[in-house]
């Protein structure tokens, strides 16, 4: 725990966004997590991120449950917009507010007791409807603010801190997501921010339900030998698919690959995302092959990570339901209640 | 990179970039905390210790630390007006406030140890080698021509910057120490002193010759011109009380700036200074200037002097040559006329302050001290001349310099001559006192005030100058008063309290990289520094500073910190969740004469 606050000052160097912005902008109140806490990575990580595609703070809504990781959303985008739930229920709350206010960016932050154990049908349902969002789980495999118990993501085999063997198989957030329909799927570590980063902003980048899962080490609980989410673990197991380069935007690409190194994703809004290949022949296009590939991964005991799986025509939860432009919550009474004319045409359009 | 050696001290004593800039190497930060802790006694002795005068160097010294101060760097981009802490005037507030230390000074030994030593010239320099071998039991004796102790900081510098009652107390607390100070002596003749057999001979006699201006009209106006040092000195002295209505000071340096301020004071209404040079390449320190403006003294500048005008004997103006500069491809830098017509100013009188030399007509040069154009041969290490039991500093030895660097000749050549007393090899330096002591008491608990102020500098109150430009003994600066010392001593950011790094201990969690307000931590693949300085986190750009590398750790990597903008906030420390990083107080203190001088018995080789 921190209880100074940052300095404001910073390095004399420190760049200024399009926005006229310097990173620290975008920081938020000082973390009050155990020190060395992975989420607090994450969180440098997602304000690294937002600086670096310019986004305006006041266009950000960061939603959260109830955990470790549910408290971070107060440690970046001090100046954007926040709502902190109930245990497990950000995705309706998320969703809800997307469904007001689709003009805003939608990042949820969430846990592995808040995503996978109390709120996992919430999660499922959020990610079945597409709704256009950043979910991000801060995956540690253990409950921290209750010291140290599994998680339901813990990893069947692991050792707590006291010794115990988990003997309950985890829930796999990342299969999950893939068979739920989410459009973006990624896995990453808190302690590699040059993976962490692109992803984050790739994942803003998506239109439709982008999904993060990342193991974030609990310093505190979970960073013992024995443990399948400690830094040494997460290191030595980690086998990254691709690199995310760059999102170049709609510009030209002009960076020279040999062919075969690179896979260039072009989105359905004309967005480009570029992936310097790590394993030979791994497509992150193709859903059904990526999750075999992942199960044959996991049973041999390597941790994927990288983008795992990105569907290029990827549509949203307002595709989907045919609603206008236009945010609902902007809606005046002409538009919301077309009068009784309106009413007995559409009446009679019924009949 | 190769691992950063932390074990050498030189190390860590550069990032404390106010005491490596010293050239006492007063532990700057400690004292600052000690003023700011209301120790005002403690952070006096601390000072005195180091650099023997702090209630005259408080007011007056050239302050070398100030420009070094991390303060000014981290302040870039952050503030308005980058400044550093106002290190040299909190050095004043320990004088001001201390308690009577007097109890605190090295006493008198009852057991002198026989050895003689007379030091030649009584100004700082001098005075630090008799304050530094008195209480050892060396007979020392201080030999001046003017009949009151102090050299320049009596005689040069004006009393409305430095009160008579701070020279004579810290003046006093050496001459107390069982010095015999034999005032109103010119030495005339080395040859005869040497025969006094003494054991050392110290020569501090300083740079007492102004510069001429051999221009036309010199000789027939010389009633109205003086030299500037030579007439400052006659001021302190009291023969001079006035000056002319209308006076020109020539020269760009500290001096000049004196000879104004006190003209104006003296009946000076019209005082202009005019400089050869531009106004930014003038050798006088910018508060200085800052000072002589404020006193409505116009600086002009590019004039070079050409005539004295004068009628019937008397100076009535003088006329200047306006110039330029240009620099050649060398950049070295050219004054060359503008072609404009020459510039007439009227005046009373001119003091001249363009230089001092230093003079040895009373050193003979067939007694083995050898001399190079004009100045004697000294060792720069030793201050030994080549007869070895002469020795010099100050002035005296490298040319005009200023007090702080006096006092560091003094102490280096007083430890010298301990040595050479004591039969031993002078080039032999004795190392400095070094402690490393960790400072954390808690989770979140450090023996500093860790958080850093957000104040801009703080500046030192004036007396109002009616008052001041009426009585030249009126100190213009009043000081700052305990409260706004707190404040300016709690912008100082303690980088004597180190961020010390333990490569086994780090789990690279990169906690500390994302609490770093300055973006110095790098967890990095390891490089030549020249290509690591540019892809760390924020590019390390001043080389002056250094880069702190650890070892390769587990994943290969190597943790590189730029010490360049560390606020030494130990939010590091505090983020650390394995100890690895800690926050330890560097205390440097340099060896003064005395036993722990000489090589230990039994190693001496």
């Amino acid at each position: 725990m921190t209880y100074l606050a940052k300095p404001k000052l910073h390095h004399p160097t420190l760049a200024k966004n399009k926005l006229g912005y310097i990173r620290r902008d975008y920081e938020g109140a000082v973390s009050t997590l155990c020190a060395g806490c992975g989420h607090d990575s994450i969180s440098a990580a997602i304000v690294q991120a937002c600086w670096e595609l310019d986004i305006e703070p006041h266009r950000v809504a960061k939603l959260s449950g109830i955990g470790c990781s549910s408290k971070t959303p107060t440690y970046f985008l001090g100046n954007s917009h926040g709502f902190n739930s109930v245990h497990g229920r950000m995705p309706s709350v998320l969703t809800g507010a997307n469904l007001a206010n689709r003009d805003l960016i939608y990042l949820g932050v969430s846990g592995d007791g808040d995503s996978a154990s109390i709120g996992l049908g919430q999660f499922a349902h959020c990610l079945r409807r597409g709704v256009n969002m950043v979910y991000i789980v801060e995956n540690n495999g253990v409950y921290g603010l209750t010291k140290g118990q599994f998680s339901a993501t813990a990893d069947r085999g692991s050792k707590s801190k006291r010794g115990v063997v988990n003997t309950d198989e985890p829930v796999d957030m990342i299969g999950l997501a893939l068979m739920l329909g989410a459009t973006f799927v990624a896995r990453s570590f808190s302690g590699d921010k040059s993976q962490l980063v692109p992803l984050i902003k790739a994942a803003i980048a998506h239109k439709g339900a982008a999904f993060l899962d990342v193991i974030s080490p609990c310093v505190a609980f979970n960073n013992h030998p024995g443990s399948t989410k400690s830094y040494d673990y997460v290191r030595e197991h980690n086998e990254a698919v691709n690199r995310l380069d760059v999102i170049e935007g709609r510009d030209q690409i002009t960076a020279d690959y040999a062919p075969g190194e690179v896979t260039d994703v072009t989105q359905h809004d004309g967005t480009v995302i570029r992936l310097r290949k790590l394993a030979v022949d791994y497509d992150p296009t193709d859903r059904v092959k990526a999750m075999g590939y992942l199960q044959e991964r996991a049973a041999a005991g390597e941790l994927v990570t990288g983008l795992l799986y990105v569907h290029p025509e990827a549509a949203d939860l307002h595709e989907h339901l045919g609603t206008v432009e236009t945010p609902l919550n902007q809606l005046g009474g002409r538009e919301l209640c077309p009068g009784s004319v309106m009413l007995e045409r559409i009446n009679a359009s019924l009949r | 990179m190769k691992p950063t050696d932390t074990k050498n001290p030189e190390y860590f004593h550069r990032v404390v970039d106010c005491q490596w800039a010293c050239p006492a190497h007063t532990p700057v930060p400690e004292y600052i905390r000690l003023i700011a802790a209301g120790r005002y006694g403690d952070a006096y002795m601390v000072n005195w210790e180091s650099n023997v005068f702090p209630g005259i160097l408080g007011r007056t010294c050239d302050r070398p630390c100030e420009p070094a101060c991390r303060r000014g760097r981290v302040e870039e981009r952050n503030a308005e007006k980058p400044e550093p802490v106002a290190i040299c005037r909190l050095k004043r507030v320990a004088a001001d406030y201390k308690e009577d230390i007097r109890a605190r000074l090295p006493k008198v030994p009852k057991q002198k140890n026989g050895r003689r030593v007379a030091c030649v010239g009584a100004g700082p320099a001098s005075l630090t080698v008799a304050r530094d071998l008195a209480p050892l039991g060396y007979s020392v004796t201080v030999f001046d021509r003017d009949p009151r102790a102090g050299g320049m900081i009596w005689s040069q510098i004006p009393r409305f910057r430095l009160p008579l009652e701070v020279i004579d107390e810290e003046v006093g607390y050496i001459l107390n120490l069982g010095v015999e100070f034999k005032g109103g002596v010119t030495i005339e003749s080395m040859k005869r002193l040497l025969a006094e057999n003494y054991d050392a001979i110290f020569v501090g006699s300083g740079a007492p010759r102004g510069r001429d201006l051999d221009i036309p009209g010199r000789q027939e106006a010389a009633a109205n011109i003086r030299i500037g040092i030579d007439w400052l000195s006659s001021v302190s002295f009291g023969h001079t009380t006035k000056i002319g209505r209308r006076v020109i000071v020539l020269g760009g340096g500290n001096t000049a700036m004196d000879c104004c301020r006190t003209s104006r004071r003296l009946g000076g209404e019209d005082v202009k200074v005019i400089v050869r040079s531009g106004f930014e390449e003038m050798k006088a320190s910018p508060w200085e200037k800052e000072d002589a403006m404020h006193e409505g003294i116009p600086i002009l500048n590019y004039l070079v002097p050409k005539t004295f005008e004068h009628k019937n004997g008397k100076l009535t103006g003088m006329t200047f040559e306006k110039v330029k500069a240009t620099y050649d491809a060398k950049g070295k830098r050219r004054l060359v006329p503008t072609g404009e017509p020459d510039q007439h100013f009227e005046c009373d009188d001119v003091l001249i302050a363009v230089g001092q030399e230093n003079a040895f007509p009373w050193i003979e040069r067939d007694i083995g001290i050898e001399f190079d154009q004009g100045m004697p041969v000294v060792d720069k290490l030793t201050m030994q001349s080549t007869l070895p039991k002469v020795f010099f500093g100050g002035d005296a030895a490298f040319g005009p310099k200023n007090i702080i660097w006096a006092v560091a000749h003094g102490h280096d050549a007083a430890v010298s001559i301990d040595k050479f007393l004591n039969g031993e090899d002078v080039r032999s330096r004795p190392a400095p006192g070094v402690s490393l002591v960790s400072q954390k008491m808690g989770i979140h608990e450090w023996r500093y005030n860790n958080e850093i102020s957000g104040d801009a500098r703080y500046a030192v109150p004036w007396r109002d100058q009616k008052m001041t430009l009426k009585d030249i003994r009126v100190e213009v600066e009043l000081g700052f008063d305990a409260k706004t010392a707190l404040a300016e001593a709690q912008r100082c950011l303690n980088c004597d309290v180190q961020t010390v790094f333990t490569g086994k201990l780090c789990i690279e969690c990169d906690a500390c990289v994302d609490i770093c307000p300055m973006d110095c931590i790098t967890f990095a693949k390891n490089g030549e520094e020249a290509e690591l300085r540019k892809r760390l986190n924020a590019p390390a750009l001043n080389l002056t500073q250094s880069l702190y590398v650890s070892d390769a750790l587990k994943t290969g990597r190597i943790m590189a910190k730029d010490e360049d903008v560390c606020l030494h906030c130990g939010l590091c420390a505090e983020r650390c969740p394995t100890g690895a990083w800690d926050m330890q107080k560097f205390l440097l203190e340099m060896t003064h004469a005395g036993p722990a001088c000489r090589t230990p018995k039994g190693k001496a080789a």
